[in-house]
């Protein structure tokens, strides 16, 4: 995804699952892409996040524009990630409270410890 | 990474046809992929078969089975509406585990045959019996604070990292299992093995072999069923000692039990000896406390593991104690509060955290 299609957005983090920073949806279901080989998923749909706010002219998407708003991001490598899994996470109906949050993004690390602002965005994406 | 040729099977009743002395089935990848990253795995051909008819979650009424085909996600398995009322615990163990994406990755026939975290098993640097033969095993000596307590030998402690197979375990369910000589099922207690002399043979498959299904008994016991897990962080994180129970009880008396531990051992491992303890008796917060002793029994910690020792005690009253408070009619003793008390026990046990959720902060090494 990065070096031949330049899709730099999912970044390489830990290279191991754990920091989640290479997230991608995969037929809408969020996964760790750098877990597996884009070989394997023939014929799926993969979104990055260059692929979720639609038209690169156009507005953000709710959860690009959320975190925007509530500035939940410092130096922004993990925030692909931290937005793929939180868009997964608001389809799955994981946003019932901050407590719920905070365990269903557990796969995305933020060194920058931005996690209050994260908690923040995606509370306003999911209208609460 | 060592190069590889990667196939997926035309024909899916037997993709073991497609698989070379130099080959590994591949299907989440969660596992596989992170050691041939690291070089503890290096297959020359992947044979993928994520894509086989494996993926049904089946309710046999007649028998009151669950079928649970081995490609099945954890997620799926951990969200199956019967499966949430029928068999908590397997829901409970499987959103324990991992982290979302992960869980949408992996399938259960994996979670069963994924590799010990050892630091020492994935360093190719370092000798370790389970990687290399008769190597060594860096570990006895080395650092083994979240090392194997139970079950271990003078060859490997290393922990098994499942939570999902625990719950199994406590369920006495049977993996079903098809290969070159053909299927086979057995209990998941024989299909796990012990390092003993040979701790590079974790599971009674042979080359080719696969799993193909999970069948766990619908019980009253299952019904009644919990998963505790205690671990380093809030989430995120294999478990320090985990127990899945499930327990039985009619006018006051304790009539089953089931008791498997997580997070401790070598294997999944099935506390017998705890379970004996609760067997016709009442269940009081004393005697959840006494099977949490009698499950310790056989531990032989190391020099920088014997919390968890007293970790084993207190996760399994803990688990035992939530559990009978959440049952309705027939638990008239229901226990109130947690049997965390009394000083450590174990040698080397210092200052255990008392168990439940996993003490501060959710900022921690990945492991």
């Amino acid at each position: 995804m990065r070096e031949t299609l330049g899709l730099t957005g999912p970044k390489k983090g830990c290279d191991l699952g754990q920091c989640g920073a290479c997230t991608v949806l995969v037929d809408g279901r969020r996964i760790t892409s750098c877990l597996t080989f884009a070989l394997m998923h023939g014929g799926r749909e993969v979104t990055t996040i260059e692929g979720l706010g639609g038209d690169p002219e156009g507005d953000l998407h709710p959860v690009q524009q959320a975190f925007v708003d509530h500035d939940a991001f410092q130096c922004g490598f993990c925030t692909p990630g931290q937005i793929m899994s939180a868009v997964a996470l608001l389809a799955e109906g994981h946003a019932g409270d901050d407590d719920e949050i905070r365990e269903w993004m557990s796969g995305n690390l933020c060194r920058c410890a931005a996690y209050p602002n994260i908690v923040a965005a995606i509370t306003a994406a999911a209208g609460r | 990474m060592r190069s590889f040729t990667y196939t997926r099977p035309a024909e899916p009743a037997q993709p073991w046809t497609e698989l070379g002395p130099d080959a590994m089935y591949i299907a989440g990848g969660t596992n596989l992929v992170d050691l041939m990253k690291c070089g503890v795995a290096a297959p020359g051909r992947l044979v993928d078969i994520g894509r086989l008819p494996l993926a049904d979650i089946e309710v046999d009424a007649a028998t009151d089975t669950l079928r649970i085909g081995a490609l099945v996600p954890n997620s799926d398995l951990a969200a199956h509406p019967v499966v949430r009322e029928r068999l908590p615990v397997l829901s409970r163990a499987l959103l324990a585990g991992a982290s979302p994406q992960l869980r949408n990755l992996a399938t259960l026939g994996g979670n069963l045959m994924q590799r010990t975290r050892c630091g020492y098993f994935r360093d190719l640097a370092m000798p370790c019996n389970k990687r290399v033969p008769d190597s060594g095993c860096a570990a006895l000596d080395g650092e083994h604070r979240g090392h194997a307590v139970l079950g271990t030998s003078s060859r490997c402690i290393a922990t098994h990292p499942s939570d999902l197979a625990v719950a199994l375990l406590a369920l006495e369910a049977r993996v079903s299992i098809d290969g070159p000589n053909g299927p086979r099922a057995e209990p998941i207690e024989a299909f796990h093995l012990p390092p003993g002399e040979t701790p590079e043979r974790e599971t009674t498959l042979t080359h080719g072999e696969l799993i193909t299904a999970v069948e766990v008994p619908m019980t009253t016991l299952g019904a009644h069923s919990y998963y505790l897990k205690v671990r380093e962080r809030a989430s995120f994180a294999f478990a320090m000692c985990s127990a899945a129970v499930a327990l039985e009880v009619r006018e006051g008396t304790v009539r089953a039990a089931r008791i498997a531990l997580g997070g401790v051992a070598t294997t999944p491992w099935r506390a017998y000896a705890a379970e004996a303890a609760l067997i016709g008796g009442p269940p009081s917060t004393g005697a959840f406390a006494r099977a949490g002793d009698a499950a310790t029994e056989g531990a032989v910690p190391g020099r920088d593991n014997g919390h968890k020792v007293e970790l084993i005690r207190r996760v399994v009253a803990r688990a035992l104690s939530t559990l009978a408070a959440t049952d309705t009619p027939a638990t008239d003793t229901p226990a109130t509060d947690t049997p965390a008390t009394g000083t450590p026990k174990s040698p080397g046990t210092g200052e255990a955290p008392r168990t439940g959720e996993a003490p501060g902060s959710t900022e921690g090494e990945h492991r």
